[in-house]
């Protein structure tokens, strides 16, 4: 094992982690918005929106990321649009995120029971501050272990970044065993990168599911 | 204890879900300050009667007035409607994620935009008064059956409804919780509340209502006073309702 090898490439893996990390963030949060959207919009039944949702989440869950990213990277262009690499993997990973967030979202609010949202009504709330105030906070409790699993699930994803020409860990490693063919420090560092980023990310995720499970409310 | 003044007027109202009638032709006046008891078998329309009068259900025909305002024209603001109609439902129905206090300021504060001070003030007087003074920032998952529907009625009641609507709200507590329940409900019939009260508990019935309704079918068989629909029931199927709460 070369050590000086490895010392000496840590700030390409450092460079290529926090892109890894920006793209990834990005696409989570845009995620999570798509995903309450989405699942808004079928909560309240919206007309003909409500079916281009449904489409869009089969479409999402059942083509796997490398095939979005190829499509947009590659197909769009022929087709007059160009976008570059970094939005690329933005919207592909919002694209899948979307839908398995809103997923999440839908098995948290049909948790809640329908006599909820009635006896906020009979308060006099309206059935957006019945949503905001009562269903909503009790969903958003229900679906976290989801949302956590899935946030995990997405930072995974991103490994095929690379695909679409981004200097991600995946990148950087194929480069360096490439250039120098290091392959064992190239991919131990490539581990270990992975795990720096999710290991807490897993163990924040568990704290807060243990949190919400028995603590609940109040007890 | 009857006045002439009417609170809620219900005429020709008419329900059906697709198959078969649910209400039919249900008419009912309820005045201010009268404790109106609704009975019949399960399955009779009495809680849905009770649900429309709220706005939960959809009608198909007939109306209801709320003062003399008619409420099921479609144009209503069930927000300002609602404020007016207090409700108590059968299962708990508290907001699990909400203290006690934040269940009850829910309402007031985001309804009816009160000042917090004031509305904590008139919350705590009202728990007291029902034996709750001490759960303000329990848990409604720390609470009895019966203590959390205790609080569910301040919760309504801190709205200063005109009515309060009562469905079944002992059918799901233990029996030894029952009667804590009840006697709120008769405390505040007795402080001249207007009350519409689905109920299986007949003695409570008799106690504390100044008119049984007797519903079955999805129509209104018999009113009277309840010294006449228990000591001597107008109709067949009164007496054969009545006669299976007898061993």
């Amino acid at each position: 094992m070369d050590f000086e090898f490895i010392l000496k490439h840590i700030p390409m893996y450092t460079e290529a982690a926090i892109l890894t990390i920006k793209l990834g963030v990005m696409g989570i949060l845009l995620s999570i918005i798509v995903g309450i959207l989405c699942v808004l919009i079928q909560y309240y039944k919206v007309p003909i929106i409500r079916r281009i949702v449904s489409v869009y989440i089969e479409l999402s869950r059942n083509t796997p990321l490398l095939v979005q990213l190829f499509f947009l990277y590659f197909g769009l262009p022929k087709m007059g649009i160009k976008i570059s690499s970094e939005a690329c993997a933005v919207i592909g990973l919002t694209f899948l995120g979307g839908s398995y967030m809103a997923e999440s979202f839908r098995s948290g609010l049909e948790s809640v029971d329908k006599i909820q949202t009635e006896s906020a009504l009979s308060l006099g709330l309206t059935k957006a501050k019945a949503m905001r105030y009562v269903i909503l906070p009790q969903a958003l409790s229900t679906s976290i272990p989801a949302i956590c699993a899935n946030v995990i699930f997405l930072i995974k994803e991103t490994s095929v970044f690379s695909a679409v020409a981004l200097a991600d860990l995946m990148f950087v490693a194929k480069d360096l065993i490439g250039l120098y063919y290091k392959t064992d420090e190239a991919l131990l560092m490539l581990v270990i990168s992975y795990l720096i980023i999710l290991l807490p990310a897993s163990i924040f995720a568990s704290y807060l599911e243990r949190r919400l499970r028995y603590a609940g409310f109040g007890n | 204890m009857e006045k002439n003044e009417k609170v809620l007027e219900i005429r020709h109202l008419s329900k059906d879900y697709g198959k078969g009638a649910i209400l039919k032709d249900v008419s009912l006046d309820i005045h201010k300050g009268e404790v109106v008891v609704i009975i019949g078998p399960s399955g009779c329309g009495k809680s849905t009667l009770l649900r429309c009068m709220n706005g939960l259900e959809s009608i198909q025909g007939g109306e209801i007035l709320l003062d003399g305002n008619v409420i099921t024209s479609g144009k209503t603001n069930w927000s300002l409607v609602r404020q007016k109609i207090g409700m108590v439902f059968q299962s708990y129905d508290l907001f699990p994620h909400l203290t006690v206090m934040d269940n009850i300021l829910l309402g007031p504060l985001k309804v009816q935009k009160r000042d917090k001070k004031e509305v904590e003030k008139e919350a705590l007087t009202l728990l007291k008064r029902v034996g709750l003074g001490e759960k303000t920032k329990a848990y409604p998952r720390e609470l009895s059956g019966g203590q959390k529907q205790r609080v569910a009625i301040v919760r309504a009641l801190i709205m200063h409804p005109e009515i309060m609507l009562f469905d079944e709200v002992t059918a799901a507590l233990d029996p030894e919780m029952v009667r804590e329940v009840l006697d709120v409900m008769l405390e505040l019939a007795r402080a001249g509340s207007t009350m519409a009260i689905v109920t299986h508990e007949m003695q409570f019935a008799e106690a504390v209502a100044d008119r049984i309704v007797f519903i079955d079918g999805g129509e209104i068989l018999e009113t009277g006073t309840p010294e006449e629909f228990f000591k001597m029931p107008k109709t067949e199927r009164a007496r054969k309702f009545l006669d299976t709460f007898k061993f």
